[in-house]
C-alpha cells in the first residue's frame, strides 16, 4: 500500500503553531492515548472512539478518520511558510505512538514531499514501534513527568518504567530530543522532583535541552462537555517565581532549560 | 550597501521633552495662512493664477508667525501650538464656516477654535464665495454624478475639499543644489523661451511662479536664522545657546544651499516638507526613500567623524518629532474616514538601489529606531522588502511591530516593481519607487498620482442590482432587470457589472472635473519645482507637468461582496433552497434584525433635532419612542425566526479567507469587476486610471450608509477592510487568510493593496516569536500579496474582543506554550490572557 493512502484517526490540524518545534508548523493532533493524566487539557484526544461534546447546547463530533493524503493535503496548504520558517508538520494527541502504521505513513509521506517532521510524545508504546518512527522524525519532543513509577501512576493511569527505557533508546537513536516536563502543582513541582528528572535527562546522550511547562487549566470546559468530572479544579497555575526556582534545578543539572515551549 | 547598525541606540532625553512637548497643548486651528492668502489674492485680482499662487505663498512665508519650540534641534513650524493646522479656504470653506463651533467638540479629530480665529476666518471667508476649486469642481461634474455621490455610491471628498498633496518631491535635490540651484534651473529655462512662443505667457509665469516660491522659501528660512539668532543671544543656558546658534547656521545655509552636514541635511529636508504643506492643503506628502536621499550626508559625517551614530540618531529622532507637528482640519466626514489626526506622510526604508542592489543602509535601521523612540503615529513608516532584504532589517522592523504601534508596513518589491514597469516606467525607476500616503506606490519627484481620488464602495452596486438601480425612490443606476427575472448567476454577475460600470463612468467623470479645477485654479510652482518634468515642459503638476501621471480611486469591501456572490450562487443557484426575492425581502428587512445601534442613535439624534426646530418639546420618553420606532424591527416572529435560519445558513458556507480556493477565485473574480474597467479611462493631465483596493479608515463611515448585503452583513455595520476577510470570518489563523487575500490579483490593483491583521504581543513574544513573524510576512510575499501591515492589539482591544467575539475571531493571541485565536478559549482563559497582560507577564 502506498503510504498516502495509510488511514488514521485525528480530531484537528492546527495550523500556524508557533511553540511546538521550529519554525511555523502545522499540528495534527491524533485519537487515542494509553495515558489518563489528570490535567489533560485535551481529553476529547484520550478515547480512540469518535466522541462527541455537548459545547454547551452545541454538539460536536470529535475524531474523524482520514487518510495520509487527506492530511497531507491540509499541511500542505502551509508549505511555504515552512519554507521561510524551517518549519513543518507535528503529530501530537493523544499518543501518535498508538497508531504506529499512520504515524509512520504520515512521517514518510511528509518526508517524501520535503516537509520537516516533529512529534509530541510520551513514548508509551513497543521498543519496536519507537524504533520503527524515530528514523522518519526530525524534532522529537518527549514528555517526562515523573520519576517516581508509583506516583507517576496514580496521576496517569500508566507506571513510568517503559517510557524512560525509551527515553534511552530515542535518544541513542536521535540527535534533536528534547524533553518536557508539565510542571503540575500536587504532582511533580517540587524542587525534589524537577531535580530528579532533569538528572535523569541529564545522563541521555545527546539530550541539551529541558523545557518546563507550567500547568494551565485550559481543559476545564472540555471536561464539563464531555460530561467528565475535573478533579485539578482547584489546582493554580505556578507561579513565575516557582517556575524560575525550577529553571535554576534544571540548570544545575547541566541542561539548557527554558519556561514555556 | 552594508551597515555597522547593530541591536539598537540609545534614545535622548531631548526626544522625550519633544514629544511630551507636542502634547502639551490641544490641537488649534490657526487663522493666520487664511487671513494672509486672502490679503495677497485681493492685491493680485486679474494677474495669470499661477503668479497669484506663487505670490500668495510668498507672502504668507513672509508673514506667517514663526517660533523655535523648546529643544528642538531641526526648527520650522506653521503654527504657533503644536499638532496645530491653518487653513486653506482656496479649496473650500463652507464646511469649516458651518462647523466651526462644533469642531472642537466632535468625535473625530477635534480642533479648540477660538473666537479670535473665529472671528478672523469668517471675516475673510465671503471672499472665497464663487472661487473655489470645489465650487468649479462641482460645477464640471455631470448631474447624474453628483446624484451619485449624494446617494453614497462613492465619495471624491478628498480632493473635492483639499489639495491633492500625494506626492513624494525631490529632496535630494534641494540637498545637493538648495533653492538657489532649483532657481538656476528655472531662470535657464525662462531665458530659453522666446516672446514668440505658442506657449510662452504659460510656461514664462509657471517660470516666474517657480522663481517667487524659491525667493520666498529663502527668505523664511532667513527668518528663522534671525530668530535663533535672537533667541541664542538672550538665552542663558550656555549649551543651548550654543544649539541655537548652530540651528541659525543651518538655517543661513539650507534650504537656499545645497547641504554641507548631516543636521543641515536634517533641517533642509524638514523645510521642505513642512513649506510643501503650507503651499497647499494636501495630505499624504510623504518623504519617500529617506534613508538614500540623506545617505551621503550621514556618511560623510561618520567618516570625518564630525557626528557619532547616537548624535545621528538624535536628530533623526528630531526629524520625527516634527512629523507629528503638523496637522490638518478634515470636514466632519473626511474626519472620519481618516481618522487619527493622520497627515500620511509615508516614510520608507529599504527596498532595492536603482540599480537593483539591495539599499539597505544604517539609516534604514535607524528610521525603524526613530519610531520606537518617538512611538507617534508619523511617519507613516514602511519597509520594502525583497529577497534580498536581509534578515536582521526584517528582524528590526518586526521589533518595531511588536510595540504595538501598527508599524512598519510591509511592502513588497516583487509585485510593486513589475506594476509599474506595466505603466512605462523604466526598470532603474521602477526600483527606485516609495509609498505615498497609505499603500500607493509610484515612482518619486516624477509622478503626479492623485492617489486617493475617491472610495468606491463595491457593496453599494450589489444593492442597486436588488433595486434595479433603484435607491430611495430615485433611478441612479441602470435599470437592470428584476432580481425574479434573473436566472443564472452569470446573469447575476452581469447585472452586478453593468450597475459597477455606470458607477464608475459617473465617478471618473467626478475625478476629472475635480482635475481640471485644481489645474485652472490651484497651480502649485513650489511642489512642481521638486517634480520632474515640470520646470523643463514649463507648466504646473497640475496641469500635467509631471513624467507620470495616474488618477488612483479605491475600491473597498471585496470581501463582502464576494462572499455575497458566494451566497447567491450557493444558495439561490446550486442548492436553491432561497429565491432571489427572498434575498432582496431579507436584505429589505435587515435580516429581521433591530438597527445598529450607532445609526438609530444619529437618525433618532436628528429627528428629535427637527422636532425641536419645528417647536414640540422632546422629553426623554419621547426620545425613547423614537428611538424605537427607528430601531427596533417589525418583522413578525415567524419571519424574524426564517431569517436567522437564512443567516445561519450563509454562516455555514465558506467565506473568503479561509484559504478555501474556489471562494478565494470568487474574492479574485470580485476584484477584477472594479480593477480592469477601470484601466480603460484617462484623466486630464495625459495619464491613465489605476485601482487601489483599500479603505483609509473610510470602510466604518461608508458602511454605515450601506444596507444589509446578501453575505448576512446587516445595514450601515463596516464593510470589509482593505482586501482583508470581512472582520471575523477569518477563522483559520493567519497562514489561510493570507494564502486567501494572496489570491485576489495583486498586480492589477497598481494603486496598492492594504492587508491588516491583527495580532496579540504575545504571538510575537522573543527571538522565536519575531522569526515566524517574518516568515509570515515572507511566505505571503511569496505568493505575491503587495502589502501587510499588523495591528498588534492591546489590552482594551482584548477586553473588547471578549464583548464582541464575531468581530475577533481571527486574532491570535500567545496562550502559554502555543498560540490560539482568542476567541476560541474559554472566558475563564480570556480573563486570564487580559490580567497577564496587564501585569505585563508575557
Amino acid at each position: 500500500m502506498e503510504w498516502s493512502e495509510v488511514k488514521g484517526r485525528i480530531f484537528d490540524i492546527q495550523r500556524f503553531s508557533v511553540h511546538d518545534g521550529p519554525g511555523i508548523r502545522s499540528i495534527v493532533f491524533l485519537k487515542g492515548c494509553r495515558l489518563r493524566c489528570r490535567w489533560c487539557c485535551n481529553p476529547e484526544s484520550q478515547e480512540y472512539n469518535i466522541q462527541t461534546m455537548d459545547k454547551d447546547g452545541k454538539i460536536e463530533t470529535v475524531g474523524r478518520d482520514v487518510t495520509v493524503a487527506e492530511v497531507l493535503k491540509e499541511v500542505e496548504k502551509d508549505r511555504v511558510f515552512y519554507r521561510r520558517s524551517f518549519g513543518g508538520m507535528t503529530l501530537s494527541g493523544g499518543e501518535t505512538m498508538c497508531q504506529p502504521d499512520f504515524a509512520e505513513a504520515l512521517f514518510r509521506e511528509a518526508h517524501e514531499r520535503g516537509i520537516n517532521t516533529a512529534i509530541e510524545t510520551t513514548a508509551c508504546a513497543s521498543e519496536e514501534v519507537v524504533k520503527r518512527l524515530v528514523p522518519h522524525i526530525d524534532t522529537v519532543m518527549m514528555d517526562i513527568k515523573h520519576m517516581d513509577s508509583e506516583k507517576h501512576y496514580a496521576f496517569t493511569g500508566q507506571h513510568n518504567e517503559l517510557m524512560l527505557k525509551n527515553a534511552r533508546v530515542i535518544a541513542e537513536m536521535h540527535n534533536d530530543l528534547i524533553i518536557r516536563v508539565p510542571v503540575v502543582p500536587t504532582f511533580n513541582d517540587t524542587e525534589e522532583e524537577i531535580r530528579a528528572i532533569a538528572e535523569f535527562a541529564a545522563t541521555l546522550p545527546g539530550v541539551t535541552h529541558l523545557h518546563l511547562l507550567p500547568y494551565h487549566a485550559f481543559g476545564t470546559d472540555k471536561y464539563r462537555w464531555l460530561g467528565r468530572p475535573y478533579t485539578m479544579s482547584d489546582i493554580e497555575t505556578p507561579s513565575n517565581e516557582h517556575m524560575n526556582r525550577l529553571l535554576a534545578v534544571v540548570k544545575a543539572a547541566g541542561l539548557n532549560g527554558q519556561i514555556g515551549g | 550597501m552594508s551597515w555597522n547598525f547593530k541591536g539598537s541606540l540609545p534614545k535622548s532625553d531631548r526626544i522625550q521633552l519633544l514629544v511630551d512637548g507636542l502634547f502639551n497643548s490641544r490641537p488649534q486651528i490657526e487663522a493666520d495662512r487664511a487671513v494672509l492668502l486672502t490679503e495677497s489674492y485681493r492685491a493680485t485680482e486679474g494677474e495669470p493664477i499661477v503668479l497669484r499662487r506663487a505670490k500668495a505663498f510668498a507672502h504668507i512665508v513672509k508673514n506667517i508667525p514663526i517660533t523655535i519650540r523648546d529643544h528642538e534641534l531641526v526648527v520650522g513650524a506653521s503654527t504657533k501650538v503644536s499638532r496645530s493646522c491653518q487653513t486653506f479656504p482656496e479649496y473650500s470653506w463652507e464646511w469649516l464656516e458651518s462647523e466651526l463651533d462644533t469642531v472642537a467638540t466632535r468625535s473625530a479629530d477635534p480642533f479648540y477654535v477660538s473666537e479670535e480665529t473665529k472671528q478672523a476666518l469668517r471675516s475673510v471667508h465671503p471672499y472665497w464665495k464663487g472661487k473655489t476649486t470645489s465650487e468649479l469642481a462641482l460645477s464640471y461634474m455631470t448631474p447624474e454624478a453628483r446624484q451619485a455621490i449624494d446617494h453614497n455610491i462613492f465619495t471624491p471628498g478628498n480632493y473635492f475639499y483639499n489639495g491633492i498633496g500625494h506626492v513624494t518631491v525631490d529632496y535630494g535635490k534641494v540637498l545637493r543644489i538648495g533653492f538657489k540651484g532649483v532657481r538656476a534651473e528655472a531662470e535657464a529655462e525662462l531665458a530659453k523661451c522666446k516672446v514668440s512662443d505658442a506657449d510662452y505667457a504659460r510656461r514664462s509665469a509657471f517660470l516666474q511662479a517657480v522663481i517667487i516660491s524659491c525667493d520666498a522659501v529663502c527668505e523664511y528660512a532667513a527668518r528663522y536664522a534671525e530668530l535663533a539668532r535672537m533667541k541664542a543671544g538672550s538665552e542663558v543656558n550656555a549649551k543651548r545657546a550654543a544649539e541655537l546658534e548652530q540651528i541659525a547656521k543651518n538655517c543661513d545655509r539650507v534650504p537656499a544651499n545645497g547641504a554641507t552636514s548631516f543636521h543641515e541635511a536634517c533641517q533642509s529636508f524638514w523645510f521642505v516638507q513642512m513649506l510643501i504643506q503650507t503651499e497647499s492643503s494636501g495630505h499624504s506628502i510623504s518623504p519617500g526613500r529617506f534613508d538614500q536621499y540623506m545617505y551621503p550626508y550621514y556618511r560623510a559625517d561618520i567618516e570625518s567623524g564630525k557626528i557619532t551614530m547616537e548624535g545621528a540618531q538624535e536628530l533623526i529622532d528630531c526629524v520625527w518629532v516634527k512629523l507629528n507637528d503638523m496637522s490638518k482640519v478634515r470636514d466632519l466626514a473626511s474626519a472620519e474616514g481618516f481618522a487619527g489626526y493622520s497627515m500620511f506622510q509615508n516614510l520608507i526604508c529599504g527596498g532595492q538601489t536603482a540599480d537593483g542592489e539591495d539599499a539597505t543602509n544604517d539609516l534604514s535601521f535607524m528610521c525603524l529606531e526613530a519610531s520606537m523612540h518617538v512611538h507617534l503615529p508619523q511617519p507613516s513608516l514602511s519597509i520594502r522588502v525583497w529577497n534580498g532584504t536581509p534578515h536582521e532589517l526584517m528582524i528590526k522592523a518586526a521589533e518595531l511591530t511588536r510595540t504595538g504601534i501598527g508599524l512598519p508596513a510591509y511592502y513588497n518589491d516583487e509585485v510593486i516593481i513589475p506594476q509599474l514597469l506595466e505603466h512605462g516606467e523604466t526598470v532603474s525607476e521602477a526600483r527606485d519607487y516609495n509609498i505615498i500616503g497609505c499603500v500607493e506606490p509610484q515612482s518619486p519627484h516624477k509622478t503626479d498620482g492623485w492617489h486617493d481620488s475617491a472610495f468606491f464602495n463595491m457593496c453599494r452596486p450589489l444593492e442597486l442590482v436588488f433595486s434595479c438601480g433603484v435607491d430611495n425612490g430615485v433611478q441612479i443606476g441602470p435599470r437592470t432587470k428584476p432580481v425574479s427575472e434573473i436566472k443564472s448567476f452569470e446573469e447575476f454577475m452581469a447585472a452586478y457589472e453593468e450597475q459597477t460600470n455606470y458607477m464608475i463612468e459617473l465617478m471618473v467623470n467626478a475625478d476629472n472635473a475635480i482635475d481640471y479645477a485644481h489645474a485652472e485654479l490651484c497651480p502649485l510652482p513650489l511642489e512642481s519645482c521638486l517634480v520632474d518634468d515640470c520646470i523643463l515642459k514649463g507648466k504646473s503638476m497640475q496641469e500635467g507637468g509631471a513624467r507620470y501621471n495616474f488618477t488612483g480611486p479605491q475600491g473597498f469591501g471585496v470581501a463582502n461582496v464576494a462572499d455575497a456572490c458566494w451566497a447567491i450562487q450557493k444558495l439561490v443557484f446550486e442548492q436553491k433552497k432561497y429565491s432571489m426575492d427572498d434575498f432582496k425581502a431579507a436584505m429589505e428587512d435587515n435580516f429581521g434584525k433591530d438597527m445598529d445601534a450607532g445609526m438609530a442613535e444619529k437618525l433618532t439624534a436628528q429627528v428629535a433635532k427637527q422636532l425641536a426646530a419645528n417647536g414640540v418639546a422632546v422629553d426623554k420618553n419621547h426620545i425613547v419612542t423614537i428611538y424605537n420606532e427607528i430601531a427596533v424591527n417589525k418583522c413578525s416572529a415567524d419571519r424574524k425566526s426564517y431569517y436567522d435560519k437564512m443567516l445561519a445558513d450563509i454562516a455555514a458556507l465558506d467565506k473568503f479567507g479561509n484559504d478555501k480556493p474556489e471562494i478565494d477565485a470568487m474574492a479574485r473574480r470580485v476584484g477584477y469587476t472594479y480593477t480592469r474597467p477601470l484601466t480603460k479611462y484617462t484623466n486630464p493631465r495625459g495619464g491613465v486610471y489605476q485601482a487601489g483596493l483599500y479603505p483609509v479608515s473610510a470602510n466604518v463611515p461608508l458602511g454605515a450608509q450601506t444596507g444589509a448585503t446578501p453575505d448576512g452583513r446587516l445595514a450601515f455595520t463596516p464593510v470589509a477592510d482593505g482586501v482583508s476577510p470581512a472582520a471575523g470570518r477569518d477563522i483559520s489563523g493567519p497562514t489561510a487568510a493570507a494564502n486567501s487575500v494572496s489570491r485576489l490579483d495583486h498586480f492589477i490593483a497598481s494603486n496598492g493593496t492594504l492587508y491588516n491583521m491583527k495580532f496579540h504581543p504575545s504571538a510575537l513574544k522573543g527571538r522565536a516569536g519575531l522569526e515566524s513573524f517574518v516568515a509570515l510576512v515572507r511566505g505571503y510575499f511569496d505568493q505575491k500579496g503587495s502589502h501587510m501591515q499588523f495591528n498588534v492589539v492591546s489590552r482594551e482591544t482584548l477586553i473588547d474582543a471578549q464583548a464582541n467575539p464575531d468581530n475577533y475571531k481571527s486574532l491570535v493571541v500567545r496562550v502559554a506554550g502555543y498560540s490560539a485565536l482568542f476567541t476560541s478559549l474559554s472566558k475563564s482563559l480570556q480573563d486570564d490572557i487580559i490580567k497577564r497582560t496587564e501585569q505585563g507577564g508575557f
